[in-house]
């Protein structure tokens, strides 16, 4: 059974003269519960693609079908309703929250609008979700801006999950972290995925991180998907000269490579 | 009530912050500290300022109290001033936000509309509406916004456009919030800001028009009004110049007093910025 399909989908962005073909028929899908890594270097077109299924910017051409329905020609109401399904973590741990906001407000919204649960019963469920990302309660009454960078980003999680959705977006949702955060967040995703069965479709131009979470692994090079495969197989014997390239990067990447998916971080 | 706080922390916005508390405690008690109508002929004609205790700054021509008109020229002063910004802003920010947020041919016609006015010499604006429409205390006030809303919908459309791309209006999107409540909630109280730090400029731009307006005897002649009072004193400049320099005197304390509390409130701003 799949969860996401998308099919020959492609966008073009041209301002004056140049014009950028930014993805170029790409086709793949994700099973529930499953994590595809994306990448691809810089400008290769995973934001695109990322920004295209959030419905945050129209597709040129192709479709997707998500929870058995045609994703794209959703729209208004109806497509405000469905997002509850799909949720997406920004890399920018600063600019995803409105400056304004507190970390209960941000983590209110989501409940409120899809009426997740009653309005008595909001404060219980934000304090369950701090708690389940490892943050404490009290947490929701500080201001977004009183918190760091690693906590903003479980922040993040948490209201990623707050709607119960059934496929989450992460768009190089560590890359800006220190690595030694990056690992608790990856684990926590990683529970999360146990315990829930979300998937993931992790964006990310470090194999590394990919490496540690991924079940099957897409590589994109210039708006084009030149390679999938299970993860394993990506990373230790590639196929096209873009994961080459990428994988060449990263040092001392292929050694021990366990098999499937490392959850050891 | 914090941001005051922090604006009178500022050495310029705590003096202007002073002068405006005092002003507009002059203005709401104005009828108590000099009861009665400040048009009426209140005694001998010219009296020279500092002679007469129950006339400290001496009366005019019609021998109307000097100092009686200075203060309740003030009500109309910050009144026509402050109501004028407010409406000015009011528009502007309808329209920035409607232009910057709809985009496409909406945003093109209404930025033509704000260029047109932009170009338009506000005051030439406003002297021509009064004159057409005739003078009283809310005309003058249509005619000094209209002259006005150009800049801060300018300034809203622009921070709209910046804000709009950002994660957070996408993090919006994203949770399903509705439109409306993406521009009411999340953009519209960023983008505000700059355009409150514009106000102030606006008010003090605001009080001198209609001074001119007075000037020039397009005022509402059924209040005083210091550009009034700087006219009628015009005439004999040169017997009795404190008739025209107190009220002349009052407005620079007015608009210096709002320049200083804007200055305040924009390093207060900057100061903010900097922390997010
Ligand atoms: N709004 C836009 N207008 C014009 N061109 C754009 C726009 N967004 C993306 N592009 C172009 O599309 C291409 C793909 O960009 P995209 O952001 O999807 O790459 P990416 O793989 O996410 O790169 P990175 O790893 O740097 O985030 C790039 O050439 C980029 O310049
Ligand atoms: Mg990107």
């Amino acid at each position: 059974m799949t969860l996401l399909e998308i099919e020959r989908l492609s966008k073009r962005f041209s301002s004056g003269s140049r014009d950028v073909a930014a993805l170029n028929d790409v086709s793949l899908s994700l099973a529930p519960a499953e994590t595809l890594g994306l990448v691809g270097a810089s400008g290769s077109g995973k934001s695109t693609l990322a920004r295209i299924l959030m419905r945050l910017i129209p597709a040129d051409g192709g479709a997707i079908r998500f929870e058995g329905e045609d994703w794209l020609s959703l729209s208004g109401a109806d497509l405000r309703r469905r997002r509850a399904r799909i949720q997406m973590v920004f890399q920018d741990v600063l600019g995803a929250f409105n400056p304004r906001a507190t970390v209960g407000s941000v983590l209110d919204d989501p409940l409120r609008i899809h009426n997740i649960v009653p309005k008595a019963d909001r404060r219980r469920e934000i304090a369950a979700l701090l708690d389940r990302v490892g943050l404490p309660a009290d947490y929701a009454d500080r201001s977004i801006r009183d918190v760091s960078g690693g906590q903003r980003q479980r922040i993040a999680i948490a209201r990623a999950i707050a709607t119960q959705p059934s496929l989450i977006v992460l768009d190089e949702a560590v890359s800006a972290l220190d690595v030694s955060i990056r690992g608790k967040i990856l684990e926590l995703l990683v529970e999360l995925q146990r315990e829930r069965g979300i998937a993931y479709l992790f964006v990310s131009h470090d194999l590394s991180v990919l490496r540690a979470v991924s079940h099957r692994i897409a590589v994109m090079d210039a708006g084009r998907l030149v390679e999938t495969g299970a993860a394993g197989r990506v990373i230790e014997n590639p196929h096209s000269a873009a994961a080459h390239a990428l994988i060449a990067a990263v040092p001392r990447l292929v050694t021990g490579i366990p098999q499937g998916p490392s959850h050891d971080l | 009530m914090r941001w005051l706080r922090n604006v009178a922390g500022t050495p310029e916005g705590a003096i202007g912050l002073g002068i405006l508390l005092l002003l507009g405690l002059i203005a709401l008690f104005a009828p108590i500290l000099s009861p009665g109508d400040p048009l009426r002929i209140a005694g001998q004609p010219l009296l020279a300022p500092f002679t007469d205790p129950s006339f400290p700054l001496g009366t005019d021509r019609l021998g109307r109290d000097v100092l009686a008109g200075i203060l309740h020229g003030t009500r109309t002063s910050l009144a026509v001033g402050i109501a004028a910004a407010l409406a000015a802003i009011a528009i502007g920010l309808c329209i920035g936000l409607t232009a910057g947020l709809a985009g496409g041919l909406v945003d093109e016609a209404l930025m033509r509309v704000v260029d047109a006015f932009q170009i338009v010499p506000s005051f030439l604006l406003a002297l021509a509406f009064v004159s057409v429409i005739g003078a009283s205390v809310p005309v003058v006030v249509v005619a000094i916004a209209l002259g006005a809303w150009a800049d801060p919908a300018r300034l809203t459309r622009a921070q709209v456009l910046s804000i709009r791309e950002r994660d957070y209006v996408a993090s919006a999107r994203v949770i399903g919030m509705h439109p409306a409540e993406i521009a009411f909630r999340q953009i519209l109280p960023n983008a505000l800001p700059p355009v409150l730090a514009l106000s102030a400029i606006i008010v003090a731009a605001a009080i001198l028009t209609e001074a001119a307006l007075s000037f020039l005897g397009l005022g509402d002649p059924n209040v005083v009004t210091w550009g009034s009072m700087i006219a009628e004193g015009r005439n004999i400049l040169r017997s009795s110049p404190s008739l025209s320099i107190f009220p002349g005197i009052a407005l620079v304390i007015t608009v210096i007093g709002v320049y200083l509390f804007s200055e305040g409130l924009n390093k207060v701003l900057a100061g903010r910025r900097g922390r997010v």
